[in-house]
């Protein structure tokens, strides 16, 4: 894993200096603190900072091919390299390393920009053709590394992270109000905006190729659900059989590294598939790592020690406190780079120092496969909402609400017919693409309430549909459950649990998390599954579930699923006193002179949490939004040290 | 305080945050003009309970009786009958 960034200049601009690339790069140090590397000729620079993990001694970057006309800077992993390697080499290709950067030269030699298609793994590509005279920039299909770029003054700057773009005196820094009301509805900015003004990413599954001036973004894979490839007539048992088979080679590419690997164990299914496959099917020596909190609601740890007894693993527990998070919020900020409405990549942060301590480099985790399996409540909550709203007169129809959120202490649905009306919410959009969302997004916009008349005057409201940019044509025409995935995936997962709650949080500790949920092959194979093998009544990833029949404790197979969550506003707190920092945050003079937001309604907010009276979700995510969105003001925009 | 004061106090505090009082009518339903989400709920019940010494039972816990100041009022009244 890697950091990289780099400039073209689009006009007769001077050419780029090494010293604009070091300082760029010096800002991602923790990404690559292994070393870094520079290129650079008349129009383009590339940078790198290397995070060592596979041909530790040759696999220094920039990597060229035999001619040295094509560079290449890369952040990520190439996980089928072998097999890629052997296929060029037969096709006359020679390699002067043995590192998985390499056959991206090779490749793009042989089959051009179709060169990404061959890739199965995580990346970030910057590529310089000097004959042609093109740049390209390619990420990775699921979005698990960052891309960010700007366009200003005749030149395109690109970078892993928008510090280094802010490292360069040429890059202006401003919240981006349309994205910041894109974080409180969606809880990520819709690409390719990011918070800030005038900085981009580059969406996943996308290509940016730039030649004589101009910019061209082509999307070359997504996400796709359409009706006629789920296939009906294989037998459950079939299906469990290839997806097994799958998984386990999808785990055997993922452990490919010159460092030794380890796994998250959060002691529910997803993490217990991974460690399971890994223990039954690889020759890997099982290393594994988890997060517990003081707090019964979100602990999970006796699920992790039943898994650790069974498994026989060599395992670090790391217990978080609320002050724990409190503590490093800030730090968490200062990389996840955005506003979050959510404290939970902060354990991960905790926990990914942890692996670092324990001298790894590299842990693979479960994000992914409640995307691709159908594993979120939010899935369940619109089967029951759909069932309900054919009949929305029915009394006993809603009652099935009742069957979901049995972990949350303060349960929505535990208010009866409270639950009913605020389900009932959006009830006529069915056939909206986002209908399975209009809860939460309704949930979560109540932070808008906070928004100063300045910055509501500054920006046009962004509402529901606002999402109908990102979204395919034809997805009215797939299966709810499709378009739920479908949405999950570019929001929820693209926009905040890999990068604020993933790469971002691991990279903190210059970690990189692998995820084999998400490769490409198995997110296709799923796509072909009929809904009911995903959902099959309520009880989520049906089919997950059946594949590890006997690989798994059945303690765990058969619990119901806990989200990963961690306490939110009380976490900020001590004694009913808000922490020195948050109190100089949400001090009336901090508020004002950022200007995103009410003084008085934040200090009332304020005090509500102090007296440990923000119960529900709306007051805790308006806490946390409100409190990250003034650290990336105090930290990006006014240039304060974490 | 009048017990409707109380309530449209509590409710201007702690969900619309403004001490306003033209930010809320006493008939405007919680739940359609989005002032409370559905954990919002369990939180007013816990103020009513403490604070007029009343008990809502699960029965009770309908939008009826407390989706809007006028409605808890009411409920409260008869409550202490």
């Amino acid at each position: 894993m890697c950091g990289i960034a780099g400039i073209l200049n689009l006009t007769d601009a001077a050419s780029p200096s090494r010293d604009e690339l070091e300082r760029m790069i010096h800002a991602v140090h923790h990404r690559g603190p292994d070393g870094y590397g520079f290129f650079s000729h008349n129009r383009v620079g590339l940078a790198h900072a290397r995070l060592s993990i596979i041909d530790l001694a040759g696999g220094d970057q920039p990597i060229h091919n035999e001619d040295q006309t094509i560079q290449v800077v890369f952040n990520g992993e190439i996980f089928n390299y072998l097999e890629l390697r052997e296929e060029l080499e037969k096709l006359g290709h020679q390699f002067y390393t043995h590192s998985d950067t390499e056959v991206i030269v090779h490749l793009y030699e042989q089959y051009g920009d179709k060169f990404v298609d061959s890739l199965n793994g995580q990346f970030a590509i910057a590529l310089w053709d000097n004959n042609k005279q093109r740049l390209v920039i390619a990420r990775d299909r699921a979005g698990i590394r960052p891309l960010f770029y700007t366009e200003t003054a005749g030149r395109l700057y690109f970078a892993s992270e928008v510090k280094s773009l802010f490292a360069h005196p040429a890059i202006s820094k401003k919240v981006n109000l349309t994205a910041l009301q894109e974080v409180f509805t969606f809880w990520s900015a819709l690409p390719p905006n990011s918070l800030f003004d005038n900085i981009q990413v580059l969406p996943p599954g996308c290509m940016m190729v730039i030649e004589q001036g101009e910019i061209h973004i082509d999307r070359y894979w997504d996400w796709d659900f359409p009706n006629e490839q789920i296939d009906h007539d294989k037998s459950a048992d079939e299906w469990a059989e290839e997806l097994r088979s799958l998984m386990i080679d999808s785990v055997r590419l993922q452990l490919r590294s010159d460092v030794p690997v380890g796994a998250y164990l959060s002691g529910g299914l997803d993490s217990s598939v991974l460690t399971s496959l890994i223990k039954n099917y690889t020759d890997t020596p099982l290393r594994t790592f988890s997060i517990g909190f003081e707090d019964e609601e979100f602990d999970e740890s006796s699920f992790q020690r039943d898994l650790v007894d069974y498994l026989g693993t060599h395992h670090t527990h790391v217990l978080c406190k609320r002050s724990d998070i409190g503590e490093a919020f800030p730090r968490v900020i200062r990389h996840a780079e955005t506003a979050i409405v959510r404290t939970a990549p902060t354990p991960l942060m905790l926990l990914s120092g942890a692996v670092r301590e324990a001298d790894y480099k590299v842990v693979l985790t479960g994000e992914g496969a409640d995307e691709v399996f159908g594993g979120y409540d939010i899935f369940k909550e619109a089967k029951v909402r759909r069932f309900w709203s054919h009949a929305p007169d029915s009394e006993w129809r809603p009652l099935i609400l009742q069957r979901l959120y049995p972990y949350l202490k303060h349960s929505p649905t535990a208010s009866g017919a409270f639950t009913q009306r605020f389900f009932q919410q959006g009830l006529e959009h069915l056939k909206k693409p986002f209908f399975a969302h209009i809860p939460r997004w309704a949930t979560t916009q109540r932070i808008m309430q906070f928004f100063s008349e300045e910055a509501r005057a500054a920006a046009p409201a962004v509402g529901f549909s606002n999402i109908e940019r990102i979204l395919p044509e034809g997805i009215e025409q797939w299966k709810p459950l499709n378009q739920d995935q479908y949405i999950e995936a570019h929001t929820l997962l693209a926009g905040y649990l890999l990068c604020s709650q993933g790469d971002r949080v691991a990279m903190a500790n210059s970690i990189e998390g692998r995820f084999p949920f998400l490769d490409h092959r198995v997110i296709e194979f799923a796509a072909k599954l009929p809904s009911r093998y995903k959902i099959m009544g309520l009880n989520e990833k049906y089919m997950l579930k059946k594949t590890m029949k006997g690989l798994i404790p059945e303690s765990i197979r058969s619990r119901s699923k806990q989200p990963y969550r961690a306490p939110d506003s009380q976490s900020f707190f001590k004694d009913g006193k808000p922490l020195d920092y948050v109190e100089e945050l949400f001090s009336e003079s901090r508020i004002k002179q950022a200007g995103y937001f009410n003084p008085k309604a934040t200090n009332m907010l304020l005090k509500k949490c102090a007296r440990g009276k923000a119960l529900g979700f709306g007051d805790n995510m308006a806490f946390v939004g409100i409190l990250s969105t003034m650290l990336v003001d105090d930290q990006f925009i006014r240039g304060n040290p974490e | 305080m009048s017990a409707e004061a109380q309530i449209r106090n509590y409710i201007l505090e702690n969900y619309l945050f403004t001490d306003d009082q033209s930010a809320l009518d006493s008939g405007d339903s919680f739940l359609d003009k989005g002032i409370l989400d559905s954990t919002g709920i369990l939180e007013v019940i816990y103020f009513l309970e403490d604070e007029f010494s009343i008990k809502v039972e699960d029965t009770e816990m309908v939008p009826e009786n407390l989706d809007s100041v006028n409605n808890i009022v009411a409920f409260i009244g008869r409550k202490s009958q």
